[in-house]
């Protein structure tokens, strides 16, 4: 009998139970209708995006929520969250090389009919950042994303150092010739070698710092900053998909040669897996004389109190013997297809598509990529890394924005870690290798790969 | 419907002057459900959530091991592909080599975690005085989250403010930041040997212990009268009698470090290179990086079947001793 009751009591509970989370449940789906939730990495960027959505707010009365992801598991996060068409994100700041795979599982909401609606061109935004952001297929007029936050690879250098009469004497000395901010990578290489293990103020520096970084994608976008200046192509402009010999061709090889030369010879100890934080706490702690690491974080470290203001130079990438580019980095702000508010997610699209918000988010430390901003006469002066954003925007080269992105991607970290950190075979086997693995996935992909 | 709920709701005086058998017969049916029923309804949960978060996942792999899948591409359509995802596996040379790297953390792992863990043993065994508080201070690093662990070690381990690096150069006179124990193919993986064993070492302790503790202090007492020395002791009657219980050790760490993923995948991401790349590292960057759901279904199958066959020849080994 008792169990007989308990039974029927349990029931009872359940229901019940069920019927009021419904309620509730449904109540709070109500409330959070004026509520967007915005996805995008953690880092310096974020906070100034936050700062900028109050306007938002204030304007249309809808609510912003942020979901913010380190940038080590960004990818892997996010992607997993559109693939499952997951609903936390209505609109999403994703990776430049995730186009292809948003566009084609229709993971975000094509953006052409709002923005002729809205009148919003993408003419007004600088050219590089929509064929990189927005665009899939690449060059062709379908928008998937709005260009938010526009990036590059650059150079921070103690400027401070620099200037020190008795290390430019040095410098004279050894080399016969001023010591600047090097135009060319093997002026990189002789200042790095130069301020290698000397001691200044009493301690150890190194020469530079660079990516190296295993798990995700921090040594690929290292070592394409010398890989394009050597020659380096993803495939031939006249064959696409074709890579045998261009992307293993013997500058490529020698690119990547050059690139190990540079770890080996001119990093701090124990930079085997260094990304963008390694990279700004070994400049912050004054441990290197040189940073590579993308210009979103160069706001932030101008306005260190140790090593910001005077003692801070930046520099566009080097030129390599056989061109001048730099990887592209940078986002722009979808729509989630799966997202219920895709109207607000607009709305918000609209908003900070405005030369106004856009200005503004220039200065809280967002990258405009907007025209009327970065072409306006006083632009190179509003920052003291203005002029070497300007410059670099107009050099960028992206990696691979295929659906496939995330097994050529990991390829490459695989290809070149192995060969750079790991010391395992020659860099013309890491670049053959690569082909191999590229080749395997595009076939995969049912693309016609051409040998030659 | 009248007859049958007079029939099951007899007062409590009609059933107190039933006997034993027929009482249980009407309460019975006073429940309207048997004993059997009870027993399946209490274990249903149990075995629908087995099912549904077990066998279920584990029949859905097996079938999209034999698939063309990429989530990253679900755009294009599913295909059969037959064998070719194990095939493709089983051919691909980098595939054997993290299966040789995990082989070998596996054996110098469990090797020097049996070796420490059982000289441990015999030590706490000796019930010296604070030997309670020295157990509690031994088992502390198997009681810490494995990314804990990983983290706190990257930094012990950073070559220019790590603390390691500094004791190796107090020893040895070696510059402490000259050497990478995480960043150089030489180091990293006795690296990793060197997390796991400090982690996991204090479990095949508590194993070791709780054998050593059941053999009986008779035998002991005996061996003494025969003046059998303590070395004899030991390897006459210690060793052989905790052999089982070290056998079982082996099988529980060799499984976990086939297994290992959380702890080396933050301590060096499988770094230098593939240097410490272990196949459940490769298993992982497959099906949540690369996507190849179809692919690293069929790595998950090989895998799985590899270890339970591993495990169950070990078992049948493991039986044979005891019957010794």
């Amino acid at each position: 009998m008792r169990t007989s009751n308990w039974l029927r009591s349990s029931a009872a509970t359940t229901v019940l139970g069920a019927a009021l989370l419904g309620i509730f449940g449904g109540g709070q789906a109500a409330a959070q209708s004026k509520q967007l939730t915005l996805c995008w990495a953690a880092w310096d960027p974020a906070n100034a995006l936050v700062e900028l959505g109050k306007d938002f707010t204030k304007q249309s009365g809808i609510e912003m929520k942020y979901e913010f992801v380190p940038w080590t598991s960004y990818a892997d996060r996010f992607l997993n969250e559109l693939n499952s068409h997951g609903k936390l994100c209505d609109l999403i700041i994703g990776d430049s090389q995730w186009i292809g795979g948003a566009a084609e599982n229709k993971w975000y909401v094509k953006l052409n009919d709002f923005f002729a609606k809205e009148k919003i061109s993408m003419d007004d935004f600088v050219p590089a950042t929509v064929v990189g952001y927005s665009q899939w297929p690449k060059n062709s007029p379908n928008y998937w994303a709005l260009p938010a936050m526009a990036d590059a690879v650059g150079w921070t250098y103690r400027k401070d150092w620099f200037s020190r009469p008795e290390i430019q004497s040095a410098f004279k000395a050894k080399y016969g010739r001023d010591l600047a901010p090097p135009k060319t990578y093997d002026e990189l290489k002789q200042i790095a070698e130069f301020f290698q293990s000397r001691e200044i103020d009493g301690k150890k520096v190194y020469g530079a710092y660079i990516f190296t970084e295993r798990g995700s994608e921090g040594i690929t976008m290292g070592v394409t900053n010398v890989l394009y200046n050597y020659g380096f192509s993803y495939d031939n402009p006249k064959k696409p998909y074709q890579m045998q010999g261009v992307v293993n061709s013997a500058d490529a090889a020698k690119g990547l040669e050059f690139y190990k030369e540079l770890y080996k010879c001119c990093t701090a100890p124990g930079m085997t897996n260094a990304y963008m934080q390694e990279g700004l706490d070994a400049f912050k702690s004054g441990q290197v004389a040189m940073q590579m690491n993308w210009f979103a974080f160069f706001p932030g470290l101008y306005k260190d109190p140790n090593v910001g203001g005077d003692k801070i130079g930046f520099f566009v990438n080097p030129a390599g013997p056989n061109g001048h580019f730099t990887q592209l980095g940078g986002q722009g702000i979808s729509v989630v297809a799966t997202s219920e508010r895709k109207d607000d997610a607009l709305t918000y699209i609209k908003w900070f598509a405005q030369p106004a918000v856009q200005q503004k988010w220039w200065q809280l430390g967002g990258y405009s990529a907007l025209k009327a901003v970065v072409d306006a006469p006083d632009f190179p002066k509003s920052a003291a890394f203005a002029p070497q954003f300007l410059e670099s925007m107009g050099i960028v080269k992206d990696f691979w924005a295929e659906p496939s992105y995330a097994q050529l991607l990991l390829d490459m970290q695989k290809r070149v870690h192995d060969y750079v950190v790991a010391d395992k075979g020659t860099s013309q086997q890491a670049l053959d290798l690569l082909v191999k693995d590229w080749t395997k996935v595009f076939k995969e992909q049912g693309k016609q790969v051409a040998s030659q | 419907m009248d007859k049958m709920t007079t029939i099951s709701q007899p007062d409590d005086a009609t059933i107190a002057s039933m006997s034993e058998p027929a009482r249980s017969r009407a309460t019975r049916r006073v429940r309207g459900l048997s004993d059997r029923t009870i027993a399946w309804l209490f274990v249903a949960p149990t075995i629908a959530l087995l099912l549904a978060i077990n066998i279920f996942p584990l029949v859905w792999m097996i079938r999209l091991s034999f698939t063309s899948l990429n989530l990253s591409m679900s755009y294009l359509p599913l295909r059969f592909v037959g064998t070719d995802n194990f095939t493709d596996i089983l051919g691909d040379e980098d595939v054997w080599f993290r299966l040789q790297t995990t082989a070998q953390f596996v054996i110098w792992s469990v090797t020097f975690q049996v070796i420490i863990g059982f000289g441990l043993a015999l030590l706490i065994n000796r019930q010296f005085r604070g030997h309670s508080f020295w157990t509690t201070i031994i088992l502390l690093p198997m009681m810490l989250s494995p990314a804990v662990v990983g983290n706190f070690w990257t930094l012990l381990l950073q070559p220019q403010i790590g603390p390691f690096n500094y004791l190796i150069s107090l020893f040895t006179g070696v510059a402490p930041s000259s050497f990478s124990m995480t960043g150089q193919v030489s180091l990293a993986p006795w690296t990793i040997v060197l997390v796991d064993t400090w982690m996991w070492a204090p479990y095949v302790m508590l194993i070791c212990l709780a054998g050593l503790r059941s053999i009986p202090d008779y035998i002991y007492e005996a061996a003494e009268v025969d003046r059998a020395s303590a070395w004899r002791q030991f390897w006459s009657i210690t060793l052989p009698m905790a052999v089982p219980f070290l056998m079982l050790a082996v099988l529980f760490r060799a499984i976990e470090n086939f297994k290992m993923f959380d702890m080396v995948n933050l301590l060096t991401s499988g770094g230098p290179g593939s240097t410490t790349e272990l196949v459940s590292i490769t298993l992982k960057r497959a099906a949540f990086e690369k996507w190849r759901t179809g692919y690293s279904s069929a790595l998950a199958i090989i895998l799985f079947v590899t270890v339970f066959g591993a495990a169950n020849i070990y078992v049948k080994a493991l039986n044979k001793v005891k019957q010794r």
